[in-house]
């Protein structure tokens, strides 16, 4: 199915990364946000209460992050596409709910511009620290998918993915911008509508009386209906049956919480999404995501210049986390180095994938700004056995 | 062309973001070149310190952040203390030379060029485009970028029915900065 040329706003623009990733929502076809406006994420929301009374759609300023964040979900069985969109303090709100979306199986978007924490930290400044926080924040088991853009651009083209994934997978979507590549402006280049592809909600072809809100098919994924249309349906956060209502034995728990996880599992290989630059043959490997995937790419060059094997891999799906290919990588790679704008987070899942192998060094950054470029190349250098080590700072 | 680093700074209110934009668009969608920008975000308002930081390049973009700028584009006395100590040596300041009156402090071998841009805007009948004139005289000093890309990047970012002052507001800056460049020569 193609977008929809009301939301898409054709042509080529100099947009922040904040605006680029509202475009795409509207290109995607979201025509219901319900948010409590935050720093360093407040523009998306700002274009989208003044684009979609034009469009055909409806913005709600919520009370706080916990309504919003449950707003969406009735809109969604309500019809629509939606998502919401926050930075960390208020993504810690929404965790109740969004372990709600997880087992009612609503496809949302939530977005993500992470701020430096703990708590309300910094709000101006980046950060890249909520990436266990999404995998993990919630409590209970349950799979989710997290895309991470490193430009507007990316902002506009990702977004559509995100919201496309939802569909596919029934989960929630979490888009893991920063404030950089948020407040960062750039070109951006929205194609047409007939060029942009957009995945349809799962609709189900049975009647009312034959359908049940929870049975999948081998895809392990169920279809939707719209409520109010005549199927019956029950939504309930509690473990349930096909029928949707709550059966509380252990039974019934394993049957649906070993779905909502291996609907995920099972089909991790489709959502392997990475750039991979030199890594064939490389004898360190940079993984990156975000944007210290940028800053990390003007080390990797000025690396290769002083004669270094070293490839760059960024993870534009950091969950589920491509462990196999990382894992396959570490047969040959002498050394991984991992920046982020964190303490030491998606690093734990490198060395869990490389088990050993090879070495893993993790370049920590607590947040506010990037990482410099030489700090980056001086580890490379290091890990490639070319530079003598260099005294250990921080942390790890 | 290599990269370019690029800090425009002054208040808030002397539309200095826009002036950044501007320069980045032009660059980025008329110039076919790569740019990013970014502003200097924080609690500001109108009165207060601003900047945005502009990088044009032929290649694309890693490290977003201006430290050492190539080219200063200056609006403001604090905007000059601040960011002066930061220029490259040998890089260019371009200053509003009613507001901003420069020291001995630049790097080894920098150049500074001054223009009233405040009194030509108000001369051009808004003390507002003030900013546009800084853009033309950015766009007339640097040759950075042609006149036609800065025009094209000038008509589509202010509001309509503004068109024809900024383009007046435009010109001037750069006739004026085309001028200073060959008198420097």
């Amino acid at each position: 199915m193609k977008a929809d040329p009301k939301g898409v706003l054709t042509g080529i623009h100099f947009i922040d990364g904040d605006h680029a990733a509202c475009e795409g929502a509207l290109a995607a076809g979201c025509r219901f946000i319900a948010g409590y406006p935050i720093t360093p994420s407040t523009e998306v929301v700002e274009r989208f209460a003044q684009r979609i009374p034009h469009i055909g759609g409806i913005f709600i300023q919520m009370e706080d992050e916990i309504a919003s964040s449950i707003a969406i979900q009735g809109a969604m069985w309500a019809g629509k596409k939606v998502m919401t969109v926050t930075s960390g303090p208020g993504l810690s709100l929404m965790m109740e709910h969004i372990g709600l979306a997880a087992i009612a199986e609503v496809p949302c978007v939530f977005v993500d511009v992470q701020r430096g924490g703990p708590s309300t930290g910094l709000p101006t400044l980046p950060a890249q620290a909520d990436m266990m926080q999404v995998k993990w924040g919630s409590h209970g088991d349950y799979e989710i998918i997290a895309l991470c853009p490193n430009s507007p651009q990316e902002c506009f083209d990702l977004m559509i993915k995100a919201f496309n994934l939802a569909e596919t997978f029934r989960v929630p979507v979490f888009f893991m911008m920063d404030e950089v590549v948020g407040h960062m402006t750039e070109r951006v280049v929205i194609p047409e509508a007939s060029k942009i592809e957009i995945t349809e909600r799962r609709w189900s072809k049975k009647k009312p009386g034959e359908y049940k809100p929870y049975e999948a098919g081998p895809d392990m994924v169920p279809d939707l209906v719209k409520a109010g249309d005549g199927h019956r349906i029950h939504i309930t956060g509690l473990t349930h049956d096909e029928r949707g209502y709550p059966v509380l034995n252990p039974a019934a728990q394993k049957k649906l919480v070993e779905r909502l996880l291996d609907k995920i599992r099972l089909r991790k290989d489709e959502l392997v999404d990475v750039r991979q630059d030199g890594v064939d043959g490389a004898e360190v490997v940079v993984v990156s995501f975000g944007i210290t995937s940028r800053v990390a790419q003007a080390a990797v060059e000025e690396a290769r210049r002083k004669g270094v094997k070293v490839g760059h891999l960024r993870l534009v799906i950091a969950w589920p986390f491509p462990a196999a290919l990382i894992a396959e990588l570490s047969k040959s790679v002498k050394a991984f180095v991992v920046p982020e704008l964190n303490m030491g987070q998606m690093v734990l899942e490198v060395e869990r994938a490389v088990l050993g192998r090879a070495r893993v060094v993790s370049i920590p950054h607590p947040g506010g700004t990037v990482h410099e470029p030489g700090a980056i190349l001086d580890k490379i250098m290091e890990a490639s056995g070319k530079a003598a080590p260099a005294p250990q700072g921080a942390a790890r | 062309m290599p990269r370019t680093e690029i800090r425009v700074g002054g208040l808030g209110g002397q539309g200095v973001i826009l002036c950044g934009s501007i320069i980045g668009k032009a660059a980025a969608i008329h110039g076919g070149k790569h740019a990013t920008m970014i502003q200097a975000f924080g609690p500001e308002a109108r009165g207060s310190a601003c900047s945005a930081q502009v990088i044009v390049s032929d290649e694309t973009i890693g490290y977003p952040y201006v430290k050492n700028p190539d080219i200063l584009v200056l609006m403001s006395p604090d905007a000059y203390k601040l960011f002066a100590p930061t220029l490259k040596p040998g890089g260019l300041v371009l200053y509003e030379s009613e507001l901003v009156h420069p020291d001995k402090n630049l790097p080894a071998g920098a150049k500074a060029v001054g223009i009233p841009a405040t009194r030509f805007a108000e001369e051009l009948g808004r003390r507002l485009v003030l900013n546009i004139v800084m853009v033309g005289f950015f766009a007339g000093t640097t040759g950075l970028l042609s006149y036609e890309a800065v025009q094209k990047a000038v008509l589509d970012s202010v509001p309509k029915g503004t068109e024809d002052l900024n383009a007046r507001a435009l010109k001037k800056g750069f006739e004026f900065g085309r001028e200073t460049a060959s008198a420097r020569r």
